[in-house]
């Protein structure tokens, strides 16, 4: 008890406070951008730690990006067009929501399911994260592999209607994925001679070309129709996040509980944690039917797990300095910095200050709510402006925000060719999120693959040789062949005189 | 784009370096004696946060000081670093667009991925260095290097490796450790990771026998007791980890390997300016402002002169030429 008041104090300090608001402002400012990322709110603030106390450093670390991932959905609802990457998997629910006059509710419910998310992965973080980390270390190429194919899985349950074309969309994602230096060999692969592709098309350009421009092209080809700006209902926004929050808690706790693992693994994101999320939230609603067409339960799942993926990744980056992204890469070395060396010791050696940390982590989430109405109230002003002049504004700002990452030119290109190929996909019927769910699993696949197959010496059956990773393996082929049985089950077995008229609807 | 430019760097609120930046171009062209007279973009070839942007940005930081102009610092990443450095190379040389480069330059021409190398540059001082290590799995039944190497003899095609993409840094620190003790790298199966934090990682988890990645990169594993560092690859023993004996002095071979980082300007950059710049570059790269943070980091603080990084870069290349043509002979037979 006395270390958590000794800790209070050094959170109530004006200074360490005053970072917190300002960072939390920052990392808003970067996160409504698109293009300029978490990590990059991040790596921008680093050269000022350097003046603050330790507190006030990692404070400005974790207010930022919590912000940043938060306000990433913000862009995403009013413009289609995803902050940063982690808010890619519910954009086209919350989008579609906007048009329909709700994006009050939209943006509280980010605010307030990031908010949940985060805090819960804190409360993990506080209490278990010695038994946590000890456990993510014994994740390796294995265990990593099998993960990254139950994510593909995922893709069936974002493949909307047609599951042909949702898979083809999913082929396209990981051929996508397969472009840049070879992993295992060095040798670069689909590059044709270009430098800019040696590390693979670059991600960040690609998502804001293939979310924003199909609907900057739509909105271009049918002039005169000028869109009724559906008004936004602002009053009762919080009492329907609340609703929402109360009908789908158990996505909530889920989205919360699959984040902070997700998170706390090495390699795993806020990104994959949120379409992970994502995806299990419509496997276990009980309307399915409505997700991909601006239903509130899947954000809900979303917002909370990339938030809670955030707080999970300080897990073994203060146990055992292990960045669980490129955020808490950024962290570690803020922390070294300030001559705070993380360990399994850490917790006894500066107690007080962890302590802190994690008050500091709490405050950050709950000035989420504050700051979704602002976000509110900015949504209301951005909604307000016609149609046609948002349009050559958001062309702007996807084109600066393609350039931005790397700062080249070639960004732009990568965002006009896949936005163009999104767009032809749109229009016949192929749905994109499969896509994008490739490039981001595509490379955590096939790079475990051959990392596992490698240290097996080529020995399929390696990848079961160990516990977990035999336990995951046999999940995978289990939720794979279950439906293929049951279909084979229903066809030739159950019902032998009967013609299977029903299947054959969907072929 | 040089308004965006100044948005991004570690400063967006600075409006003086905006209004300067936005009336840049329209100033006469600098001379070289009141150099410099106007804010300095630094090109860094990776993404922000990584090692060579953190080295960047602390730089910068204290040469502000020094010179009297904002410097912005632009992250030019993507294409392992080729693009970046390329436009460092094809800069005007007029002593405003400067860059912070990373070793990976003496890899590209020996890998035949691109042409660029340390002679597309004009070199203006070295900040420092990330020494290779090895280690093993605390346990492991291979307690020192001696014993690691006998294993290696012994056991051809079992034992295993990482830290590294394969034909990437601490991939090349390890071949080229296998060439000195004269065995061929390809007796030890190579498991790739995505960094050398990955890589010691791999060890700890208890797949690979060893990684050849900085010890910098596994403090926290070496310090709570998962991994045990054997050896460090360079001339002498590092500060931060004295107990550590060097290659030399456990096996006898002489090959040593480091990453490192260090401030250029494009080829051709006129002897004036490079005078201007170097001094300055030193007094930072020497200060304990500059050296704290980066020994904090893992990094080991080494300050080589331009005429002394010219020559440290040359012999850096031709050694990686070296390396590569063995493993294309051995590849061969």
């Amino acid at each position: 008890m006395d270390m958590f008041i000794a800790a209070l104090h050094m959170v109530i300090e004006p200074s360490t406070l005053l970072t917190l608001v300002a960072s939390s402002l920052f990392g808003f400012a970067v996160g409504c951008l698109p293009g300029l990322t978490a990590t990059m709110a991040v790596a921008l603030l680093v050269p000022m730690t350097f003046f603050m106390s330790p507190i006030a450093a990692i404070t400005s670390i974790v207010a930022a990006s919590a912000m940043a991932i938060f306000a990433g959905d913000i862009p995403g609802a009013l413009l289609r067009m995803p902050g940063t990457p982690a808010s890619a998997a519910y954009v086209e629910d919350s989008h579609i929501l906007t048009k329909r006059g709700d994006a009050g509710l939209v943006i509280t419910s980010n605010a307030a399911f990031s908010a949940i998310g985060g805090i819960f992965g804190t409360l993990v973080l506080i209490v278990a994260a010695p038994a946590l980390a000890d456990f993510a270390l014994d994740f390796s190429a294995y265990e990593f592999f099998w993960l990254g194919v139950l994510g593909l899985s995922c893709a069936v349950f974002v493949a909307g209607d047609d599951l042909v074309k949702g898979m083809t969309s999913l082929m396209f994602g990981l051929l996508i994925a397969t472009v840049g230096m070879d992993y295992t060999t060095g040798h670069p692969r689909f590059t044709f001679g270009i430098v800019n592709l040696l590390e693979g098309v670059s991600f960040i350009p690609g998502l804001i070309g293939m979310f924003a421009l199909p609907e900057i092209l739509r909105s271009l080809l049918t002039p005169g129709h000028v869109a009724t700006v559906a008004k936004i209902q602002t009053r009762g926004a919080w009492r329907k996040t609340w609703e929402a929050g109360k009908r789908y808690w158990g996505q909530m706790v889920g989205g919360s509980v699959l984040g902070t693992i997700i998170g706390a693994l090495p390699g795993g994101g806020a990104d994959t944690a949120a379409w992970i999320s994502y995806a299990m939230a419509k496997k276990t609603s009980k309307e399915p039917e409505k997700f991909g067409k601006g239903h509130i339960e899947g954000i809900v799942a979303g917002s909370a797990a990339n938030n809670a993926a955030l707080s999970g990744a300080w897990i073994p980056a203060i146990v055992f300095a292990i960045p669980g992204d490129t955020i808490t890469a950024i962290g570690i070395g803020v922390l070294y910095l300030k001559g705070v060396n993380p360990g399994p010791t850490v917790f006894i050696n500066n107690g007080e200050l962890f302590y802190a940390v994690f008050i500091v982590f709490i405050l950050a989430n709950l000035l989420m709510f504050p700051l979704g109405s602002l976000a509110m109230r900015i949504a209301q002003v951005v909604l307000r402006i016609p149609r046609d002049l948002i349009l050559p504004a958001l062309l702007v700002l996807s084109v600066t925000g393609g350039y931005a990452i790397d700062n080249d030119f070639f960004g732009i290109w990568i965002l006009l060719g896949l936005g163009a190929m999104a767009y032809l996909m749109e229009e016949n019927g192929f749905p994109i999120a499969p896509m994008v769910l490739g490039i981001v699993l595509g490379e955590i696949v096939e790079q475990n693959f051959m990392q596992a197959l490698i240290s097996s010496n080529g020995n399929l059956l390696g990848l079961f040789s160990r516990p977990i990773a035999g336990v995951l393996g046999a999940a995978t082929i289990i939720i794979w062949t279950v439906p293929l049985l049951r279909w084979i089950w229903s066809r030739f077995v159950a019902a032998p005189g009967v013609p299977a008229s029903g299947h054959r609807g969907h072929e | 784009m040089r308004l965006i430019d100044t948005l991004m760097s570690s400063r967006p609120l600075r409006l003086g370096a905006v209004v300067a930046a936005l009336f840049a171009p329209l100033a006469a062209p600098a001379v070289a004696a009141d150099y410099p007279s106007r804010p300095i973009t630094v090109f860094v070839p990776y993404p922000a946060g990584g090692g060579t942007d953190i080295v960047a940005r602390t730089l910068t930081g204290l040469l502000e000081k020094e010179l009297g102009v904002p410097i912005n610092v632009v992250n030019k990443a993507g294409g392992g670093g080729i693009p970046g450095q390329t436009a460092v190379a094809n800069a005007k040389p007029d002593g405003y667009t400067l860059g912070v480069i990373a070793s990976d330059i003496s890899l590209y021409k020996p890998q035949g991925l691109a042409e660029l190398t340390f002679a597309d540059m004009t070199p203006i001082g070295q900040t420092n260095e990330l020494v290779g290590g090895v280690t093993v799995i605390e346990g492991s039944p291979y307690k020192t290097m001696q014993e690691l190497v006998a294993a290696i003899k012994a056991k051809p095609g079992e034992l295993k490796a990482t830290g590294a993409a394969p034909g990437s840094n601490w991939n090349i620190g390890f071949a080229g450790m296998m060439l000195g003790l004269g065995l061929d790298p390809a007796t030890v199966i190579w498991v790739p990771t995505q960094g050398g934090t990955a890589g010691h990682l791999d060890v700890a988890a208890g797949n690979s026998t060893f990684a050849t990645a900085s010890l910098a990169e596994g403090r926290a594993l070496i310090e709570s007791n998962k991994i045990k560092p054997l050896a460090v690859m360079s001339k002498q023993r590092l500060d931060s980890f004295p107990d550590v004996p060097t290659l030399k002095e456990t096996t006898g071979i002489d090959w040593t390997f480091a990453l490192w980082h260090g401030m250029v300007g494009p080829k051709g950059l006129p002897d004036d300016i490079v005078a201007k710049l170097a001094p300055a570059v030193k007094k930072v790269a020497e200060s304990e402002e500059f050296r704290k943070p980066l020994r904090e980091r893992g990094f080991t603080p080494v300050y080589r002169d331009p005429a002394q990084f010219r020559e440290f870069m040359a012999q850096d290349l031709s050694e990686m030429q070296r390396v590569f043509d063995q493993l294309a002979k051995l590849k061969q037979n």
